[in-house]
């Protein structure tokens, strides 16, 4: 009885935290279109959560690439159809890895990064200050780190699949010796706008769902060092377990 | 001011980046592609095949192995009822005898189609929009198949009872027909 009491509890705290995520996730969509105005805010967040994950998108990237081309050449040399590297390869970019590892690189770079912030903000009272200056905390600090990230996302996750596939060719063609033409000219004719489109669609969608965890942890954070501690943590987690739920759903869609 | 600066090139460098990839991946990994890296000077020829099998667009052509262009386009003549391939040859290559023919071979075991010329003897060459005259069809493994079989079949003394459909073009058709109507 007690048990059943507890689930019961505990489902009923999951589905208030579900709808307390929406809900900020409409007032951040309500506020969107007058941040957008504040050009400045949201670039400087740009660089914050996009430019600054450059480096390990690029090397991630690189090294992902890299070992598809090892992988796709040893399974596709069993065939005797190591020209298809190149799709194989870019497919699986474009498609997958690209989106859902730029995320899950981005929750872990940018997303703590952004809850840590938002969480020490709310800790050392800025937020509340904000508020009695008359200023929505919510409009100024808040949506502008959102659409950042919203925007950098895919910008990563493309950069991601290009890096990705000349890792590929690197490894493909000038080691084990694909032909380049082969390798290029396959792969245009198998990759159709609809495998890109597919792979912008994920990075915009996990773009929004990764910087909305990220800043409605960091924004209800429990304003103590070790509440900020877990926002940051939680960050992490969900933000994961939501991509790869959110990937699994888009793949299903896309079919 | 100095901050702003750099915080104005860091954000700028990142924009280009990712849509310099966003292009890259819309114009290079894809069919519809534009090219850019490729215009350098090149000539155009035309052959026609009875069969093209999976050949696609952006295959290489190639004669004794080097790679001279790539095909272009693939159309069809309706009179002739054969398929036109137009290749793009780089004008490196501009000494290709107008008696030498094209083939269509196959990469590997199941890799792709590409064109392999074969170098006539004739002392002129082939220029912008001619076409090759010789001319030899993909090998389709269906047709093989069906070759082998109707060979079995005959061997031991059955009829043949028509399984393969590109074996005998003129034994399935009739019953195309008669299942239409």
């Amino acid at each position: 009885m007690r048990l059943l009491k507890e689930l019961w509890e505990s489902f009923f705290g999951s589905l208030v935290g579900l709808g307390s995520v929406v809900r900020f996730l409409l007032r951040l969509v309500a506020e969107a279109p007058r941040a957008l105005l504040r050009v400045d805010l949201i670039a400087q967040q740009i660089f914050n959560s996009g430019a600054l994950s450059l480096v390990i998108i690029m090397l991630s990237g690189l090294f992902v690439g890299m070992v598809l081309g090892l992988q796709g050449f040893q399974l596709l040399q069993r065939f005797g159809s190591e020209e298809a590297l190149g799709t194989a390869a870019t497919i699986g970019l474009v498609k997958e890895l690209g989106p859902v590892v730029t995320a899950l690189l981005f929750a872990g770079r940018a997303g703590t990064a952004l809850a840590s912030e938002l969480g020490l903000m709310r800790a050392t009272d800025q937020l509340s200050a904000m508020e009695m200056m008359a200023v929505d905390p919510i409009r100024r600090v808040v949506v502008p780190r959102f659409l950042g990230g919203v925007i950098a996302m895919p910008l990563l996750a493309a950069i991601f699949s290009v890096i990705g596939i000349y890792g590929a060719q690197l490894i493909g063609v000038q080691i084990m010796g694909v032909d380049a033409g082969s390798f290029w000219s396959q792969m245009r004719a198998a990759v159709s706008l609809t495998d890109i489109n597919e792979g912008i669609v994920k990075s915009l969608i996990f773009g929004v769902a990764c910087s909305l965890i990220a800043v409605y942890e960091g924004y209800y954070a429990i304003p103590t060092a070790e509440g900020v501690g877990r926002a940051t943590t939680r960050t992490v987690v969900t933000s994961a377990v939501v991509i790869l739920f959110l990937d699994y759903l888009i793949t299903a869609a896309f079919l | 001011m100095r901050k702003s600066t750099t915080l104005n090139l860091g954000t700028g460098t990142f924009v280009l980046l990712g849509f310099a990839a966003l292009l890259f991946l819309t114009t290079q990994t894809t069919s519809r592609g534009i090219n850019f890296f490729t215009n350098s000077a090149h000539y155009g020829l035309i052959a026609k095949f009875d069969n093209v099998g999976d050949l696609k667009v952006g295959a290489p052509v190639s004669m004794s192995g080097v790679e001279m262009g790539r095909v272009m386009k693939i159309g069809f003549d309706s009179k002739e009822y054969k398929a036109v391939v137009t290749m793009r040859i780089d004008s490196r290559f501009n000494q290709i005898p107008t008696d030498s023919d094209a083939a269509i071979y196959t990469q590997g075991l199941l890799g792709g189609k590409f064109i392999g010329l074969t170098a006539g003897g004739a002392e002129t060459y082939l220029k912008d929009k001619d076409q090759i005259e010789f001319t030899q069809s993909a090998f389709v493994l269906e047709t093989l198949i069906g070759q082998v079989l109707a060979n079995f079949v005959k061997s031991s003394g059955q009829s043949d009872s028509g399984k393969s459909k590109s074996d005998a073009p003129a034994a399935p058709e009739p019953k195309h027909s008669e299942k239409t109507k």
